[in-house]
C-alpha cells in the first residue's frame, strides 16, 4: 500500500518550499514528485490518495517536553493516551519527562516506556532519563545504561540539580556521552513556596509569588558550567525576560546552549490569573507583560530555539482545590500548535521559523533526521492553516483536561499526522 | 437601597455606596448591643455556619455574638473536628454544608481565594471570615467604621499603615477599602514585609517609620507574627521595636488627634509600647466593640434585609 499526499505546499525548512506531491511506501518517503507527475499514481488502486489541498505538509512537528504520566500516575495519562493526543496535536513525536513513579533513572523503565510507545499507535516517545538517582539531586544515574536502552537526554524536569558540583560533574559525563541536559532552571529556596508570578497580580489576590530571579539565577549558573565545561545545556520551558537575556549573551559569546519556551508563556500572562481559576497555574508561572513581550522577542531573533508545550496533564482532583493546594501544569498537546500559529498569522514569526522551532531545532536536539527527503521515515504533519474553532478541552484525547485556554478562539489545526509510513491521526 | 450581592468575599468588590451602606446599618446596630436584652428577631429562623479552619478567637467570637444577637441560628465547626482531617476536599465539605441548607456560611480559611472557591459551589451567602494573605473584608469594614465615628469620614485622612503587609490579610483590605473611601494610605515596615507591587492597591510605601507616621491622622500597627520569625524576615524583635515600633515619640510626629488602632492581638513592647495601646488616643478596644455592629450589618444585608433590624 502506497500513500499519495496530493496538493499540498511541502515546507521543510532550508530544505523544501515549493507544491509537492509526496509518495510514502514501505513506511518511508518514496519520493517527492512535481503534482503535474502524479495524476497516473492517483488513479492507481494500490495508491490511497490525501486529498490536501490548502495545506501545508511539514516534517512531523516533535514536542520535547511531555510528561507522559506512566508508569505511575496513569489516571492522569498513560503512554497510550498521551502519545495519541500528541498525535491529535500534529506530534510525530514527543520526549517524555523522567519525574514518573518509578523515576526514570534505569534502563528498565526507559526500555517499558519505549515498549509501551511501540504499541500505542500515536507519536514516537523518546524518553528523558534523570540527571539523578531517582532525580533526588545526590549522585549520578545510570545514563550510559539508559542511553543504550533509548533515552535522549537527561533531566530531572520538575526539579532543579540544586547541588552546582553534581551538575558540574553530570555535565561533564554526559559531554563524553554525547547528550544534552535539559535545565528544569529554578531556585527551590527563592520559590518560597509560591503559585504564581510575584507581582501586584500576586499582591493583590494574597498568592505567594515566585520571583524571576527564582528562574534567572539557575539559567546563569548554569550557563556558567555550561562554559565551565562545554557540555551542552538545554533550558526548559523559559519565562522570563532575564533568563532569555541571559541566553541571548551567552549564545553570543559562542556557549554551547539552547533553550525551549511554551505556547502560554508568549499567550499569557499573570493578569489573566482570575479567580483563582487553578488551571492557569503552572511552573514556571505565566509572568508579566514585559516577559511577554521579551519571549516573543526571543523567539524572533533566534535566542529560543524551539517551542514545547510541557505538557503536565493532572486529574480534575487535583485541580478542584484551593489555589495554592492544587497541582502545577497545564495540558498542552492538543492546543500548542494552534497558540503558536498565532505567531505566525500576527507576523511575529515565519512559517518556516515556527516550523523550525517546533520540528527541525526538537529533531536536532535529540538526535533525529527528519527532512523530507526520500529514503527518510515518513514521519509528517498535514496543517490546515485556515480552520477557525473555539479550543474544546472535552473532545482532547488526553485523559486530563486542565488547560486555560477552554472556549478560546484560535486558526489553524492539525489536519493528518503520519507516523512510519502510517496515518495515526486525520481530522474527522 | 438593597445589597443585590450574595456574598462578601472582599473589600475590591464592593463599591463606595455599598460600603457607606453597610458602615451606615452597623452604625444603627450598635445600640442593640447596649440595650439589657442584646436580642432582636430580624434574623430568627434563619441558620449561620461558622467554618473556621484557622484558629481565631476574635473573629470567631465576633461574628457568633452578631449572629446571636439577630436571633439567627449558629453553628461552628473548626479543622480539628471537621472532615478535613479525614481528607475531605474545601469544595466537598462546602456541598455537604449547603445539603443542610445554612443561609450564611462564614469561611476563614488558610488559603487565599477559599471563599471565592466555595462561593461558586453553594447556593448560601458566603461571607469571607479571612482567607489566606488576601482578605479580610469584616476587619476593614469595622476599621472604616471606627474612623468614620471618631473623624466624620475617611475622605482626605492621612492614614499609616504599619508593619508585616506581605502577610496580612487586613493590611490588603484596609489599604483597598480605606482608599475607596478617599483617604490617602502610607505604609512602612522592613522590605521584607512590604510585597511586590502594592503600590497598586493604592497606597504608597514610606522609607521609615518616622516619616510614615508624620502628619497621620490615623496610624494602624500591625501584629508581628511571631511565628513567622524562622521565615528570616526580620533578625529580633528588639530590633524591629526600635525600627518599626509605635512609642509616644512617634504619635507626637502625627497630628494631635491622631487616632491608634490594631486589629488584634498585640505584642507589646513589639510593634506597640503599652503607653501607646492604652493611651486616649487608642481604638483598639472600640474596634472591638464596633466589629459586633459590623458583622450583624453584614449578616442583616446578605440575608436580605434593607430597612433597620429594630423596624421589623
Amino acid at each position: 500500500m502506497q500513500i499519495l499526499i496530493k496538493g499540498a505546499r511541502v515546507l521543510d525548512p532550508g530544505n523544501l518550499d515549493d507544491k509537492k506531491d509526496i509518495l510514502v511506501r514501505d513506511r518511508k518517503i518514496e519520493a517527492i514528485l512535481d503534482p503535474s507527475d502524479t495524476s497516473n499514481l492517483s488513479d492507481s488502486s494500490d495508491v490511497q490518495v490525501v486529498d490536501a489541498s490548502g495545506m501545508i505538509v511539514v516534517p512531523g512537528l516533535i514536542d520535547i517536553h511531555v510528561h507522559l504520566r506512566e508508569p505511575g500516575h496513569e489516571y492522569k495519562e498513560t503512554i497510550e493516551s498521551g502519545l495519541k493526543a500528541a498525535a491529535r496535536g500534529g506530534f510525530t513525536a514527543v520526549c517524555s519527562m523522567p519525574n514518573t513513579d518509578p523515576v526514570n533513572d534505569n534502563s528498565q523503565v526507559t526500555a517499558f516506556i519505549i515498549n509501551r510507545g511501540k504499541y500505542a499507535g500515536g507519536a514516537r516517545v523518546y524518553p528523558a532519563g534523570a540527571v539523578s538517582q531517582g532525580s533526588s539531586g545526590t549522585s549520578l544515574a545510570q545514563i550510559y545504561d539508559m542511553q543504550q536502552a533509548g533515552i535522549r537526554a537527561v533531566t530531572d524536569d520538575g526539579l532543579p540539580v540544586e547541588n552546582s558540583l553534581l551538575m558540574r560533574r553530570a555535565l561533564e559525563y554526559c559531554n563524553g556521552l554525547n547528550i544534552p541536559i535539559f535545565v528544569h532552571a529554578e531556585d527551590k529556596n527563592l520559590m518560597d513556596g509560591g503559585s504564581m508570578n510575584e507581582g501586584p497580580h500576586a499582591t493583590f489576590m494574597g498568592i505567594k509569588g515566585i520571583p524571576n530571579a527564582a528562574e534567572s539565577i539557575m539559567v546563569l549558573r548554569d550557563i556558567a558550567l555550561c562554559e565551565l565545561t562545554g557540555a551542552a545545556v538545554h533550558f526548559c520551558h523559559m519565562s522570563t525576560a532575564e533568563s532569555i537575556e541571559a541566553v541571548r549573551q551567552a549564545k553570543k559569546r559562542g556557549a554551547n546552549v539552547s533553550c525551549e519556551t511554551a505556547p502560554h508563556y508568549f499567550t499569557l500572562t499573570d493578569g489573566a490569573v482570575k479567580d483563582y481559576d487553578t488551571n492557569f497555574k503552572m511552573n514556571p508561572p505565566l509572568r508579566s507583560e514585559k516577559d511577554r513581550k521579551a519571549i516573543i522577542e526571543g523567539l524572533m531573533d533566534g535566542t529560543i530555539d524551539m517551542i514545547a508545550s510541557d505538557h503536565a496533564p493532572h486529574s480534575a482532583d487535583e485541580k478542584n482545590l484551593e489555589f495554592d493546594r492544587a497541582a502545577f501544569g497545564i495540558v498542552g498537546l492538543e492546543t500548542s500548535l494552534p497558540l503558536s500559529l498565532k505567531l505566525v498569522q500576527d507576523g511575529m514569526l515565519s512559517m518556516a521559523d515556527l516550523v523550525d522551532k517546533m520540528s527541525k531545532q526538537p529533531a536536532k536536539i535529540l538526535g533525529i533526521d527528519n527532512d523530507i527527503k526520500p529514503g527518510n521515515p515518513a514521519d509528517l504533519t498535514i496543517i490546515d492553516p485556515q480552520i477557525q474553532y473555539a479550543i474544546d478541552p472535552s473532545i482532547f484525547i488526553s485523559k486530563s483536561k486542565n488547560t486555560p485556554f477552554s472556549g478560546r478562539q484560535v486558526q489553524g489545526k492539525t489536519f493528518l499526522t503520519m507516523v512510519d509510513g502510517r496515518i495515526v491521526y486525520k481530522k474527522q | 437601597m438593597r445589597f443585590e450581592k450574595k456574598d462578601i468575599l472582599d473589600i475590591k468588590s464592593l463599591d463606595t455606596k455599598e460600603i457607606t451602606m453597610i458602615l451606615d446599618t452597623a452604625q444603627g446596630m450598635k445600640e442593640i448591643s447596649k440595650r439589657p436584652v442584646k436580642k432582636v428577631p430580624t434574623l430568627r429562623g434563619k441558620t449561620i455556619i461558622l467554618f473556621f479552619q484557622e484558629p481565631s478567637t476574635r473573629t470567631k467570637l465576633s461574628f457568633e455574638i452578631a449572629a446571636k444577637r439577630l436571633s439567627a441560628d449558629t453553628v461552628s465547626i473548626a479543622k480539628s473536628s471537621s472532615s478535613i482531617v479525614k481528607g475531605e476536599t474545601l469544595i466537598d465539605t462546602a456541598k455537604n454544608l449547603e445539603a443542610m441548607n445554612p443561609d450564611i456560611i462564614v469561611l476563614r480559611h488558610s488559603s487565599s481565594g477559599a471563599a471565592h472557591v466555595i462561593s461558586k459551589q453553594v447556593k448560601c451567602s458566603v461571607i469571607n471570615g479571612g482567607d489566606g494573605i488576601h482578605a479580610h473584608p469584616s476587619q476593614a469594614l469595622l476599621d472604616m467604621m471606627s474612623i468614620r465615628e471618631k473623624k466624620g469620614s475617611l475622605a482626605g485622612l492621612n492614614i499609616s499603615i504599619v508593619g508585616d503587609i506581605a502577610h496580612s490579610r487586613v493590611a490588603r483590605s484596609d489599604i483597598i477599602g480605606f482608599s475607596k473611601m478617599g483617604a490617602k494610605v502610607s505604609v512602612c515596615a522592613p522590605q521584607t514585609m512590604i510585597p511586590n507591587g502594592i503600590e497598586s492597591l493604592g497606597c504608597r510605601v514610606a522609607k521609615d517609620m518616622d516619616t510614615c507616621v508624620e502628619g497621620a491622622d490615623v496610624i494602624m500597627m500591625l501584629r508581628i507574627q511571631k511565628e513567622r520569625q524562622g521565615n528570616i524576615l526580620f533578625p529580633s524583635e528588639r530590633e524591629y521595636a526600635s525600627l518599626y515600633g509605635l512609642n509616644p515619640a512617634r504619635v507626637k510626629l502625627a497630628q494631635k488627634d491622631v487616632i491608634l488602632m490594631h486589629p488584634g492581638p498585640m505584642n507589646r513592647g513589639v510593634e506597640i509600647s503599652s503607653e501607646v495601646a492604652d493611651s486616649n488616643s487608642s481604638m483598639i478596644l472600640d474596634q472591638v466593640t464596633n466589629g459586633v455592629a459590623l458583622r450583624m450589618a453584614l449578616f442583616y444585608i446578605v440575608a436580605g434585609g434593607s430597612r433597620h433590624a429594630d423596624s421589623y
